[in-house]
């Protein structure tokens, strides 16, 4: 990057001279074609058969997972969903190429990055029905996941507020000497907010070891990406902000693997942030609220259909010997199972207990917060039908 | 009159005024093609064009700081910020911007021609992030006028009346009530009036206040107490600022008891502000201590939703306490 802090090391011209956006072309970095082949000239990531499987399983299942859970939303059986569908080789791939210990902070359409870290389904279902067993009791709405123990912050609903957080995070991380990084999930919509400008500038002026992961999914609710920039994508923000950046196709696991890992030994070896803006599409609708059908077309869906990033995926294996697809079909088929079973049984785990209601507020409940809890449940015990989840546990 | 819902009316106010002002734009997330989420501006973008209704990107803090501007020229914007639970990456623009750009102008110029339009509120099971209500924080800032309608004749009337005054209006709507509340709306172009209350039912023992969807707790509450002999005046305050004190002390004086009840959390909460007014105001009226039955002082929850919301359960026992205390 160069220093044009100073006036000394600016470069002169002498007739008016207008940079546009044409000027940068920034490059999608693509391994596998569309049919799943590895194109010629393509250097294949160094990805094990292990690694290959478990990230493919992970879309697999994620597939499944959502295609069960908005099925659910309709019955009425969890009051909210968000898919990722389309989207599954960005969280997946660039998960993959993580170390356990690195931090990941995500949006909302993750999940795969969850579940590839070793989240189980009775976990995700005990946060969509936000029961006891849940480790945020219960206190957000489904899909708002988060998990200590696999270094998954939890998820808050405000867009691109977890940008600037990133950073600081892996400022903390820089300065306690760890050899990790945080990922930070957004997108292209979220990157329009105030906090991915101050979050990015931040990262690359204190050189925080942070991978900005953008998805670029084309859509922000009903809002397609035309109405979102007018530049070049999200990528070139980066080189406004002095910040490495790569862009890659969302849709192949392989890209997204090797960009990742690249983005990894960068943050790592420099001590700094890295930008991937991943091409994707958002196949699925925004959340169970949404119809997109009121703002995008058959077609234009059905395109992207031809470019699931499972199915790229499932050739390229397939290729090498290390997938078969009789044992992959058994296997979904398997976690359709699962996912039926686990949801079936964890529907009837109750809620927390009254008394969680002000707990966490602060370190310890306040006074006030003892008596408002107080006269909570005296009003409670007085009307125990018209709380039924609570009442019998007051 | 025609039937509408909260939604259609508040589309309906939309309407005229874009058809009757052409400085009026709307713009927003998703407000243009699609119409809204919650389709408040449903066919608004086919009828007047892109060039007056139309997307922005995904910034609060950008939409308010565009409307700010648009406004100080003299143009008419109606900004939206989709959830209320949004609004605060666009406190500074509102806070520090919109609020004071008269006053430290000295008048000359001034943002008295843009109306925010947000929906509030919780008991749509939406958690932390898209239930609050939080219009306590704006009541805290000299300048901006707060206006919450509690069914679809207010919402078109209360709608035209912040879009035509010449200060800054945050127009909260209560999205539980969107489709739920449906009512009798002349089709015909009218006003209500902003910084007047609405006497909803005249008593003699408690008077009993709200605004927006908390008004449909209140007066189930109501139904209950009067079935125990409690005769309940019913004020529904409409303008959170300036507010209506003349009409609410007036009542407190006649009835010598006063319930308010909100769902923001207590502590801090509009309710305080009354409170503090009525009792300097009607001291020696008051024959109980005046009753706040609002939200607890936690995050909205999700799991608790329930539980957290002072619902008409609530109220009907601070009623009958305040009533015999």
């Amino acid at each position: 990057m160069k220093d044009r802090n100073h006036l000394s090391n600016v470069g002169l011209t002498h007739k008016v001279n207008v940079i546009d956006n044409g000027l940068v072309d920034i490059p999608m970095l693509q391994i596998l074609q569309a049919d799943g082949l590895p194109h010629a000239e393509a250097e294949l990531p160094d990805i094990d058969k292990d690694t290959a499987i478990k990230a493919y399983k992970t879309m697999q299942f994620i597939r499944v997972l959502d295609e069960r859970m908005v099925a659910a939303q309709r019955q009425g059986r969890i009051s909210f969903y968000l898919a990722s569908t389309g989207e599954e080789a960005a969280c997946i791939g660039s998960a993959a190429a993580l170390k356990p210990q690195d931090m990941i902070m995500s949006q909302y359409r993750e999940q795969g990055a969850l579940a590839y870290r070793g989240y189980t389904t009775e976990q995700f279902m005990n946060q969509m029905f936000s029961n006891e067993k849940e480790p945020n009791k219960g206190r957000q709405m489904p899909i708002h996941y988060g998990a200590k123990e696999l270094n998954f912050m939890t998820i808050s609903s405000p867009l691109g507020t977890q940008i600037p957080q990133a950073a600081g995070y892996a400022y903390g991380q820089k300065m306690a000497g760890q050899d990790a990084v945080t990922i930070c999930y957004f997108g292209e919509g979220a990157a329009s907010e105030g906090d991915f400008h101050a979050g990015l500038n931040m990262a690359a002026v204190l050189n925080c070891p942070a991978i900005f992961f953008c998805r670029n999914n084309g859509y922000a609710i009903s809002t397609p990406a035309d109405e979102q920039f007018a530049g070049d994508g999200i990528a070139s923000r980066g080189l406004g902000y002095g910040v490495k950046t790569i862009r890659v196709d969302g849709n192949d696991l392989l890209a997204v693997y090797q960009a990742t890992q690249e983005a990894r030994a960068l943050a790592i070896a420099g001590q700094c942030p890295v930008l991937i803006e991943a091409m994707s599409y958002r196949l699925a609708a925004h959340s169970t609220s949404d119809d997109p059908t009121g703002y995008r077309s058959k077609e234009e869906e059905e395109k992207w259909r031809q470019r699931d990033p499972i199915k790229r995926m499932a050739t390229w294996l397939t290729s090498k010997g290390w997938l078969d697809l009789q044992e992959d079909e058994t296997y979904v088929e398997k976690m359709r199972q699962e996912v039926l079973q686990e949801l079936k049984r964890v529907e009837k785990v109750p809620i927390c207990h009254i008394d969680e209601i002000v707990e966490d507020v602060y370190d310890t409940p306040p006074w006030h917060l003892q008596q408002q809890l107080k006269e909570l449940k005296e009003h409670i015990a007085k009307y125990p039908e018209a709380y039924p989840n609570t009442s019998g546990r007051l | 009159m025609a039937k509408m819902n909260l939604l259609q009316a508040v589309n309906n106010a939309l309407d005229i005024a874009m058809g009757e002002d052409e400085k009026v734009m709307i713009f927003g997330e998703d407000v243009g093609h699609f119409g809204g989420v919650f389709r408040a501006t449903s066919n608004l973008q086919e009828k007047y064009g892109r060039g007056r209704v139309f997307n922005t990107p995904l910034t609060e803090q950008g939409i308010l700081g565009f409307a700010n501007g648009l406004a100080s020229q003299g143009s008419v914007p109606v900004a939206e910020i989709q959830f209320g639970d949004y609004i605060f990456p666009a406190f500074d623009q509102i806070v520090n911007e919109t609020a004071k750009w008269r006053y430290r102008s000295g008048g000359q110029f001034s943002c008295g021609t843009l109306t925010i339009r947000t929906p509030y509120g919780g008991g749509i099971a939406g958690g932390h992030y898209h239930s609050q209500s939080p219009e306590a924080y704006f009541a805290h800032t000299p300048g901006m006028k707060i206006v919450i309608p509690r069914n679809p004749y207010q919402a078109k009337g209360l709608l035209l009346a912040s879009i035509r005054d010449d200060n800054p209006v945050l127009f909260m709507e209560p999205k539980r009530l969107y489709r739920a509340s449906v009512g009798e709306v002349p089709e015909e172009d009218y006003e209500l009036p902003l910084g007047k209350a609405d006497l909803v039912k005249e008593g003699t023992d408690i008077t009993l206040l709200a605004w927006g969807a908390q008004m449909e707790y209140l007066q189930k509450a109501a139904d209950r107490a009067e079935k125990e002999g409690i005769s309940c005046e019913i004020v529904d305050l409409r303008s959170i600022l300036p507010w209506d004190a003349e009409m609410v002390c007036q009542s407190v004086m006649k009835t010598g008891r006063l319930l308010i009840t909100h769902e923001a959390p207590v502590t801090g909460g509009f309710a305080s502000e009354v409170a503090a007014t009525v009792q300097q105001e009607c001291f020696l009226h008051l024959e109980s201590p005046i009753a706040r039955v609002c939200g607890l002082d936690t995050p909205y929850p999700l799991a608790h939703e329930k539980e957290y919301m002072p619902d008409e359960l609530k109220i009907f026992e601070a009623i009958k306490r305040t009533v015999h205390f």
